[in-house]
């Protein structure tokens, strides 16, 4: 009889289903998982190192590049944790639209991740309708911020510019004929908000359809149930938050438990799991991904009505407007100290926490009182969930492997930082 | 808010009773600060306890207090800042522990506490070089295999001290010693407390 061995295997970092640079060291008995290692860090660019020597204002754009997803998510907490540590309020309407882009944002990182786990189980169609919905968002972001991903929209104190009148529109040219660009531009004929209102009236519609794919398709739960089963209590020991933990069925959501800009003000659900699996995780993201649409409609009709400015007027900390700039003295001093030396920030330590699309995502910032932070520590969600890799894959199939991956959102410019 | 903080401040004082060094209430948010010999019964008792019920490490870090400030340093180089969250109690807490030894900080592992520690700790010891006793596999997490170092520690320079280029002759990747400058377009000032008064 032959000595049968345990198999060490490299899973990664150039594997489609390791969503990026994930190295996984499996360790198999026949196909069975004996211990999972994840080896991280192929995409550390120390961005915490980087922002101590960055002025506050300047990190801003790094913040987008953790995790390319969600990035005004990620802005949001970085935003946040300077507000909290120089004071300073953010006006209404900013934080209505700070509430509208983070929802969003969990449309957009929710679309990417349903697609690519459904990709990675083998469902081909529903990645391609969640990139068509995906660009819609895209074009979102690009009419307010003038960049189709890495926004540095929000700024400490507001948002960089309100939202505009005008959707642009395609223009004509040789690659399209007339009535095809006349069909592309029918919903962009008014605001920025009029083409959002458009998409939250299709959008459920769309889910609707993701659901028909998969939520009772026999392969689909084949692959999904009881795979990865994580109990409450084990969940919290782990460090799991946002849909992770409230599959395993803990309603813990920080824009109801702990709410900041004006998330007390909205009307949404916590939807929760029973089962702690990636079944239940699914059904949560996608119920998640329903919620975050009726936000955004409370917010669209808000700020139809409420205009008025999107950043503060405390020019120590947000710039002047240009016409201000050029013509007082005392406003372009004002300008050239915030964009040379930068805000000094007050000493002291503080902790700002969002819900992100994956979990909660932290900002420990530290500051010594000088124009930069002493210390910035990134709380990413994707981290802890990671971690307990090993965990969740022992004992499972290689296949089941994909599926847990796919089911933890991993996107590794958190994760590495 | 402050109810809240307040009543927070006196239960975590009741439970950690004389283990409890400082406690700092600032922009709402409570920090106690313990020594590093007590720092995994206070944990412990942090999450067990019925009136706090920390069940979860939200995030552990290190810290370098070199040159804080821009002034001379008093006490210890390193401290590990501990985030924790009670969901049960819809509460957060950060404890602050400082290394006694500046030369070879060490404090003891979280691990059977918080089993969420694990890679937090693999990931302080990579970056600052804190040692977590009983610790069951101490790797680098985040740097490279075989990276010399540790990065985050103040005294090391941003541009680092080797870099990576593919030598021709030899077909192979080589490290050798960095051939950029390290530059600072924006100093880093630390103003006076009366700077922009008007006064002094």
């Amino acid at each position: 009889m032959a000595e049968i061995k345990n198999y060490t295997m490299n899973f990664g970092p150039q594997h489609p289903a390791a969503h990026g640079v994930l190295r996984l060291v499996l360790e198999l008995d026949g196909e069975v998982v004996q211990r999972a290692d994840p080896h991280i860090g192929l995409l550390h660019r120390g961005t915490e190192k980087l922002a101590e020597t960055r002025t506050f204002l300047q990190s801003v754009p790094y913040m987008d590049r953790l995790d390319y997803v969600s990035m005004m998510a990620n802005e949001h907490a970085y935003v946040m944790a300077i507000e909290k540590l120089v004071g300073v309020e953010v006006p209404e309407r900013a934080q209505y639209i700070r509430v509208m882009f983070d929802e969003i944002t969990r449309i957009l990182n929710h679309l990417l991740w349903i697609g690519s786990h459904a990709l990675d189980i083998g469902a081909m169609t529903v990645f391609l309708y969640a990139f068509r919905e995906r660009e819609d968002l895209f074009d979102m972001y690009e009419a307010a911020t003038g960049a189709r991903m890495h926004a540095a929209y929000y700024r400490p104190g507001g948002v960089y510019r309100d939202l505009p009148e005008r959707m642009p529109q395609y223009q004509s040219g040789n690659q399209r004929s007339a009535a095809e660009i006349a069909r592309l531009n029918a919903n962009r004929q008014g605001s920025l908000l009029d083409f959002i209102e458009d998409f939250t009236n299709r959008f459920p519609g769309y889910v609707d359809d993701y659901e028909t794919l998969l939520t009772d398709n026999r392969i689909w739960k084949q692959r999904t149930v009881g795979i990865g089963v994580v109990s409450p209590e084990r969940a919290q020991a782990l460090g799991f938050t946002g849909p992770m933990l409230r599959g395993s069925g803990i309603a813990w959501d920080l824009r109801k438990k702990q709410p900041y800009e004006v998330y007390d003000r909205m009307d949404f659900d916590i939807p929760v799991g029973t089962n702690g699996d990636c079944y239940d995780r699914y059904l949560v993201r996608v119920q998640e991904m329903r919620e975050s649409n009726r936000i955004i409609r409370q917010c669209i009709e808000w700020l139809r009505k409420n205009p008025g400015p999107v950043i503060t007027a405390d020019h120590k900390v947000a710039p002047p407007s240009r016409e201000e700039m050029k013509t007082s003295m005392e406003e372009l001093i004002h300008h050239f100290k915030l964009f040379t030396e930068g805000m000094h920030v007050p000493p002291g330590e503080v902790y700002c926490a969002v819900e992100h699309p994956k979990g909660e995502f932290g900002i420990y910032l530290v500051s010594d009182g000088a124009n930069k932070p002493w210390r910035l520590k990134i709380r990413a969600p994707g981290f802890p969930h990671l971690a307990a890799m090993d965990e969740l894959a022992r004992g499972h199939m290689i296949a089941d492997v994909v599926a847990i991956i796919g089911t933890m959102d991993i996107v590794f410019g958190e994760i590495d930082r | 808010m402050t109810e809240r903080l307040a009543s927070l401040e006196r239960d975590v004082a009741a439970v950690l009773g004389d283990r409890l060094v400082r406690a700092v209430a600032d922009r709402g948010e409570l920090t106690v600060e313990v020594a590093a010999a007590d720092l995994r019964e206070a944990a412990r008792v942090l999450r067990d306890h019925e009136s706090l019920a920390f069940s979860t490490l939200v995030d552990l870090c290190a810290n370098d207090y070199e040159g804080y400030a821009q002034a001379a340093r008093q006490g210890p180089r390193f401290a590990v800042v501990l985030h924790l969250l009670s969901i049960r109690h819809n509460r957060r807490l950060r404890v602050k522990c400082f290394c006694p030894d500046d030369g070879f900080p060490v404090v003891d592992s979280l691990i059977e506490v918080w089993p969420a520690a694990n890679w937090y700790e693999r990931e302080a010891f990579d970056l600052y070089g804190v040692v977590f006793e009983g610790h069951p596999d101490l790797r680098r997490i985040l740097t490279d295999y075989g990276f010399m170092g540790h990065p985050f520690r103040k005294d090391f320079p941003i541009s680092g001290h080797v870099e990576m280029r593919y030598d021709p002759v030899q077909k192979r990747v080589v490290y050798q010693p960095v051939t950029i400058e390290p530059r600072e377009i924006v100093p880093r000032v630390v103003r006076e407390d009366s700077y922009g008064t008007g006064k002094g």
